[in-house]
């Protein structure tokens, strides 16, 4: 295929054209045993010993834009799956890979973003083993959308999620936040802003697996749309709590916050893709710090507030000054202020 | 971050809050509260950010004044922009701050889900880009703000008259910060007692639009930065005016603002617009020379002719100020310090960020809105 050639609906319908395009581009690039079968579905030997659990999830990727600082559609359609299934203990297996392309996307475009998705997921030690092509008319989609599934196996013995909640819990972050918000803000085209900005988005599974052995671990969530706020106002709803974090305490990059100070948005509110909260008993806080600040992907960690027993609000903040507010959930489209 | 962190230092903020307090409790003892009304909606979202307003002694007051832009917008005026973003081959660029605000049949976000072609820009030099980009589609820019955001539409519009370019227009409802406070201050019942003032607006203008109040009112103005240093340091200074019984114009915010303002700035605005012979403003009603219109040079690129029923030229839009709000709303006593926004009886029950009924409730800028983000859900001590 010549490197200025496009996507055509053609490519969509079924036939040689489709054939072509999965037979050049898309099968090599995932290649392996299970796909190169090519059924209608995976066939997969799982056998789980007792006490193992599967884990199941899915998600899809719409951002633009396709390619940003620090990463791009195809990496993050994977490490987004693999971070659902890492934060409840989980150890991926498997993906299936949803390709919704809009005609006219750039077939070199399309295939260096396979490449990367392939990549991710090879280097993660999990295989794409069934998919789905479809393209849309111009105008149906905004270049590529990409829908991840993911099959893992949570261990024997690993029991961490949001029924484990309870006030009197520590709430640490894995690092600075607001990084892959801000990275994709200042790349569209509209704003073109320079600076020290990248997406944070990584695949979290190495450095959950550190963390898992420490008992007071209650749960895990990587902190994707609607940021650490999000995460909190889900987390304290879960336990019938009220979550309190120190405003000082949350780390945030001077260049992420610049950018905020400059569009009247709030780090608090701005999408990670390789950051997480973790919730934790209190006497195993500062054992989990540790931990996290001494694996790579965890050095700038931090507590950042408690659980306690509920108020009249879900999430509060305790501000510069000692001042607490309530922090109010994130609403709707994330929009920047003229004054 | 050089420029922003010195401002926010809690060391200097505790100094500022001691020295506020001594001042405080030198004042002359009165049954109610020492009431300063900060103007802009910048500074209102500074003080509800870091609760300053809980760091002031009893006697002092915050009043949250009517320079948001947004909270002031009328639904005509969101109205008209959505019938533009549904016309065919029609683009509307619009700041965020304007995008969830309610006209009389939904706000833009509605109308972008319903199809209408809305783009969120930062800048006017945004939508003249799109201008330029796409010379097939109508670019309208929906140009709202203060004198701070007119310079920069003013540039826009005239590139694009060096540029012939036939597809940019504005839906023009810049506004002048003046007019709604002279209308504040003629209430004979008004309770505020020192202004902290715009310094945005007055890095382009000067003084010159406050100097009235304390000639004509006696009533001191410190014109203030936006960080939590500078609102403090203007609290201070305005209350040692206060003790002092004086009443002048002092400039806090110095780094930025002077005395003259920007005339660089003011004269592609003067070259552009003159005031309208009336603005409708959201919760203050129609306001004489309160706003711009484009001067006859440049209507041409007044978006309104493209609308079905567009007014006679030289005309801002206006609509019936009854159909505006609801008439339980009490912004108005809001705005000039008689009522705290808990005390409306639509606040938190009818009137809220989602459905506002008033000017206030309209943007986080509002007061109202500010006050149900951060207090009336919460937490702190209960405080209102």
């Amino acid at each position: 295929m010549a490197r200025t050639e496009r996507i055509s609906l053609a490519q969509g319908s079924g036939g040689e054209p489709m054939q072509r395009l999965l037979r050049e581009l898309i099968w090599p690039v995932f290649a392996n045993p299970i796909l190169a079968r090519q059924e209608d579905q995976a066939r997969l030997a799982f056998e789980l010993q007792p006490g193992e659990q599967l884990a199941f999830t899915t998600d899809s990727f719409v951002v633009t834009p396709l390619q940003f600082p620090g990463g791009d559609i195809g990496s993050l359609a994977v490490q987004g799956t693999l971070n659902d299934l890492a934060v409840g203990g989980a150890v991926a297996r498997y993906l299936s890979c949803g390709l919704i392309i809009e005609e006219g996307l750039p077939v070199a475009l399309l295939r260096d973003l396979c490449l990367s998705l392939a990549k991710t997921a090879r280097d993660a030690g999990v295989q794409v083993v069934t998919g789905d092509t479809k393209v849309v008319p111009r105008g149906a989609a905004d270049g590529l959308f990409i829908n991840t599934s993911g099959l893992g196996i949570i261990p024997a013995g690993i029991n961490i999620g949001t029924h484990r909640l309870a006030a009197g819990d520590s709430l640490v972050v894995s690092g600075p936040i607001g990084e892959h918000g801000a990275a994709i803000l200042a790349s569209r085209q509209e704003l073109a802003i320079t600076g020290d900005l990248r997406s944070d988005c990584a695949n979290l599974s190495p450095l959950i697996q550190t963390l898992l052995p420490n008992a007071g671990l209650h749960a895990l969530r990587d902190m994707t749309r609607g940021g650490l706020n999000a995460v909190l106002h889900e987390f304290a709803e879960a336990a019938g709590a009220t979550a309190v974090i120190d405003e000082s305490a949350v780390p945030v990059r001077p260049a992420v916050q610049g950018l905020c100070e400059l569009l009247g948005l709030d780090p608090l509110q701005l999408a990670c893709e390789g950051r997480l909260l973790a919730v934790v008993a209190p006497d195993h806080a500062e054992h989990l710090l540790q931990c996290l600040q001494a694996h790579p992907m965890g050095q700038g960690a931090a507590i950042i507030g408690r659980l306690t027993p509920k108020r009249n609000v879900p999430v509060i903040l305790n501000g510069l000054y000692g001042i607490e507010r309530a922090l109010p959930p994130v609403s709707g489209e994330l929009l920047p202020r003229i004054c | 971050m050089k420029y922003v962190d010195e401002f926010r230092n809690p060391e200097a903020v505790a100094r500022l809050v001691e020295a506020i307090r001594q001042r405080a409790a030198a004042l002359p003892p009165r049954q109610h509260p020492w009431q300063l009304m900060e103007i802009c909606g910048g500074h209102t979202h500074t003080i509800f950010r870091f609760g300053l307003d809980q760091l002031l002694p009893d006697n002092i007051e915050f009043i949250h004044g009517p320079g948001c832009p947004v909270c002031v917008l009328p639904q005509s005026v969101i109205d008209q922009a959505v019938a533009l973003a549904q016309r065919p081959d029609t683009l509307l660029c619009s700041y965020g701050d304007a995008m969830r605000v309610p006209g009389h049949h939904g706000s833009l976000l509605q109308a972008r889900a319903d199809g209408a072609r809305v783009q969120v820009i930062y800048s006017p030099r945004d939508a003249l880009d799109m201008a330029r980009r796409h010379p097939d589609t109508q670019v309208v820019f929906l140009a709202i703000g203060f004198e701070t955001t007119a310079p920069a539409t003013a540039l826009a519009i005239r590139a694009a008259a060096r540029e012939g370019l036939t597809n940019f227009c504005v839906l023009c409802h810049l506004v002048l910060i003046e007019p709604p406070l002279r209308a504040l201050l003629a209430d004979p019942d008004l309770r505020i007692d020192g202004f902290v003032g715009p310094g945005h607006v007055s890095l382009v203008t000067g003084n010159a639009p406050f100097e009235f109040i304390p000639a004509e009112h006696h009533k001191p103005v410190v014109i203030s930065g936006f960080e939590p240093v500078d609102l403090l340091q203007s609290v201070l200074l305005l209350l040692e005016q206060l003790q002092q019984g004086q009443a002048r114009i002092e400039i806090q915010y110095r780094r930025v603002a002077t005395t003259q303002g920007n005339p660089g700035a003011r004269a592609p605005v003067d070259d552009v617009f003159e005031p309208a012979p009336l603005a409708e403003w959201r919760g203050l009603g129609k306001l004489p020379r309160s706003g711009l219109q484009l001067r006859p040079g440049y209507q041409a690129f007044d978006a309104t002719h493209l609308l079905p029923d567009s007014p006679a030229p030289g005309t801002l839009p206006t609509a019936d100020s009854t159909t505006e709000a609801d008439p339980r709303c009490r912004c108005a006593a809001v705005l000039s310090g008689k009522l705290k926004p808990g005390q409306c009886p639509l606040f938190g029950r009818e009137c809220t960020p989602d459905t506002p009924l008033g000017a206030l409730m309209v943007s986080s800028e509002g007061a109202c809105a500010a006050w149900y983000q951060y207090r009336h859900q919460g937490p702190a001590h209960g405080a209102h």
